[in-house]
């Protein structure tokens, strides 16, 4: 008796001590939970801001546009429309998706075997040969610029989207460093395992390695498709005097010189060049920042 | 009579041996084929025809014609043009690749901080990353308008100077440096990995011989991720070397005028020739005046230098080729 009443006593202040315990340690996490956040907070917002404001911009009309006013007094998502029908866009996204389409392809066909005998196959001379791929991965491409431009124009190619996608069947130097690591992350046993039961190297590369390492092959093609629909240089160097071939990334630099003063359209243009990269990001956000890490984790 | 067959087996492997090695070889050849072309016609021969040209005057119409050193000498002596261009891309190198890399540095470490969300966090901080360059620069000289632009409008608003952003030749590369530092988010995401992968025990350590912060980062941190922040500081000189699209796009764009891929002399490097860099003009030169002889003496000298920057990565490469390969 004596002693369940020791026990009520005893437990009582314990557990009040454990609630004002718990409520402390709560309220400090919380202070410390906003301190730390404040910051990030703030960084996000400087990171967001601009999002923001070419959004809006990109609603108000052609007059508003004109003065500094930050939010549209009228929305106008007819701004979206307009930006096809007072430039060649469609045309743009066309050849856009043309070059981008082709050159991930030839890529993949050309760098997949590359990169898998450079990872999965064991011969002398294979550390030199991916020396070569670091040095050509490195190498600005105006060092090699002329002579290329020169065999292009020989070929009666220049002003074409053909330049930028044919190099591609030859194999594409970040997306065989890129693959090759990815391979590298899968174990031997299983190709072993493969070779013993009499798979040839083909098979052990396209019934074996390639199945697992999807994920890596996903990252890299999407890299490379990023790399094409963001391209200004090649565009600009090739097509600039045939607009017909023109690309988004050009027509983009020269809709705000067509329409000088029209921010307006030039943001909703800007926002629809953004937007495919942006929601394929959304979907495969965790193959590309994978992707991402192994570029540079590596080194 | 075993000795002398132990010794041919050593010497000369079985037919059937040597024919599983060549089978072997053709195998690895099948696989390289394409990228050996590749290599061929998009490395070895344009880079050994380079050199030759930049000797001669070229125009595409007539042959190459040799004209010795002329073409370096007019570069080194007599070209002004080369020496903007040249000041502009090393100042990028130096600035635009330091601001960077610290400030990726930064926000990395902050995330790493956040107990909560750094999901939600990594994904804002990278999101402008993966704008189109030419979307981004377009942004962000309508962002820093003098006139109508949003940031002086916050900033009239605050009393404060309002300067003329990518119209000022003292602020134009400062504000193209605003730009690369919106879209850290790459290095940021590389850094992080990175930092998250510092053995916890090394802090508990470090924690335990009551270091500051300071010595905390500097002898823990640091040594982790010096391999990581040296990838980043070469790759971002060899970028920065090549620097164009957002030059160009920046320059065309706030002097208002249709000049895509920089035509017109006079706009060249608006404003005042600050944003003129070493690629546009070798651009310019080679590809819109057809001084192709010259323009690839301008590609020697810039192969020279990031031959420099590559060889120094090359020395790191051994551990990256090794390293990768420990991990099998």
């Amino acid at each position: 008796m004596s002693a369940i009443t020791a026990t009520t006593q005893m437990s009582t202040p314990n557990r009040e001590i454990d609630t004002r315990g718990n409520r402390r340690a709560k309220r400090r996490k919380r202070l410390s939970f906003i301190a730390d956040h404040s910051l990030g907070i703030a960084v996000a917002i400087m990171f967001l801001a601009p999002f923001v404001f070419i959004v809006l911009q990109s609603f108000m009309t052609s007059e508003q546009a004109l003065t500094g006013d930050l939010w549209p007094q009228s929305w106008h998502p007819s701004n979206y429309v307009d930006v096809f029908t007072k430039a060649p866009m469609l045309l743009y996204l066309r050849n856009t998706l043309l070059y981008a389409t082709l050159a991930t392809l030839f890529m993949l066909l050309s760098s997949i075997p590359a990169a898998y005998a450079l990872s999965r196959l064991q011969w002398k001379g294979r550390n030199i040969a991916f020396v070569v791929v670091l040095m050509m991965m490195m190498l600005p491409p105006q060092v090699t610029q002329v002579p290329i431009y020169v065999m292009w124009t020989r070929l009666h190619l220049t002003g074409t989207l053909w330049p930028m996608i044919l190099p591609n069947l030859l194999g594409d130097a970040f997306s065989i460093f890129l693959l090759r690591q990815f391979f590298l992350t899968i174990p031997q046993e299983y190709a072993d395992a493969a070779r013993v039961d009499g798979c040839s190297e083909w098979r052990v590369m396209t019934k074996v390695i390639l199945p697992m390492a999807k994920p890596g092959i996903a990252a890299t093609a999407m890299f490379m498709f990023f790399f094409c629909w963001n391209d200004f240089y090649g565009p600009t160097l090739y097509t600039s005097e045939n607009p017909d071939s023109w690309t988004i990334s050009l027509g983009l630099a020269s809709f705000r010189n067509l329409y000088q003063v029209q921010w307006n359209l030039t943001m909703a243009a800007t926002i629809l060049a953004m937007l495919p990269v942006l929601i394929v990001f959304f979907l495969a956000q965790k193959v590309f920042v994978e992707g991402i890490t192994l570029t540079g984790v590596k080194g | 009579m075993t000795i002398a067959v132990d010794a041919r087996g050593a010497g000369q492997p079985s037919p059937a041996l040597r024919a599983k090695r060549r089978r072997q070889r053709l195998t690895v050849l099948a696989f390289l084929t394409p990228w050996l072309l590749g290599v061929a016609i998009f490395f070895i021969y344009p880079l050994i025809d380079t050199v030759y040209l930049s000797f001669t005057r070229y125009d595409l119409l007539s042959p190459p014609k040799w004209i010795g050193l002329t073409n370096y000498r007019f570069m080194f002596t007599k070209d002004p043009q080369v020496v903007q261009a040249a000041y502009n891309t090393l100042w990028l190198v130096v600035i635009l690749v330091t601001a960077r890399v610290l400030f990726g540095l930064a926000v990395a470490t902050l995330v790493t901080r956040l107990k909560s969300g750094l999901g939600l966090f990594r994904t804002v901080f990278y999101l402008p990353a993966l704008v189109p360059p030419v979307a981004g620069v377009l942004a962000f000289v309508f962002l820093f308008n003098p006139a109508t632009g949003p940031v002086n409008q916050i900033l009239g608003a605050l009393g404060l100077p309002q300067p003329l952003w990518f119209n000022d030749p003292s602020l134009s590369k400062p504000s193209l440096v605003m730009l690369g530092l919106w879209g850290v988010g790459d290095l940021m995401i590389i850094f992080l990995a990175s930092l998250l992968d510092v053995p916890k025990e090394q802090y508990e350590a470090a924690a335990l011989d009551g270091v500051n912060p300071w010595q905390r980062f500097r002898y823990v941190t640091l040594p982790n991720i010096s391999p990581v922040l040296m990838f980043a500081a070469i790759t971002g000189v060899i970028a920065a070397l090549q620097y164009f699209t957002e030059a160009v796009v920046a320059a065309s764009v706030a002097s208002g005028q249709a000049t895509t891929g920089g035509g017109n002399a006079a706009l060249l490097g608006y404003p005042e020739g600050s944003t003129l860099t070493y690629a546009q003009w070798l651009y310019v030169m080679g590809f819109k005046n057809y001084y192709l002889g010259y323009a690839s003496a301008l590609a020697v000298v810039m192969f020279a230098v990031s031959l420099g920057v590559t060889l120094i990565l090359l020395r790191r490469a051994r551990s990256l080729v090794y390293g990768a390969e420990g991990t099998r």
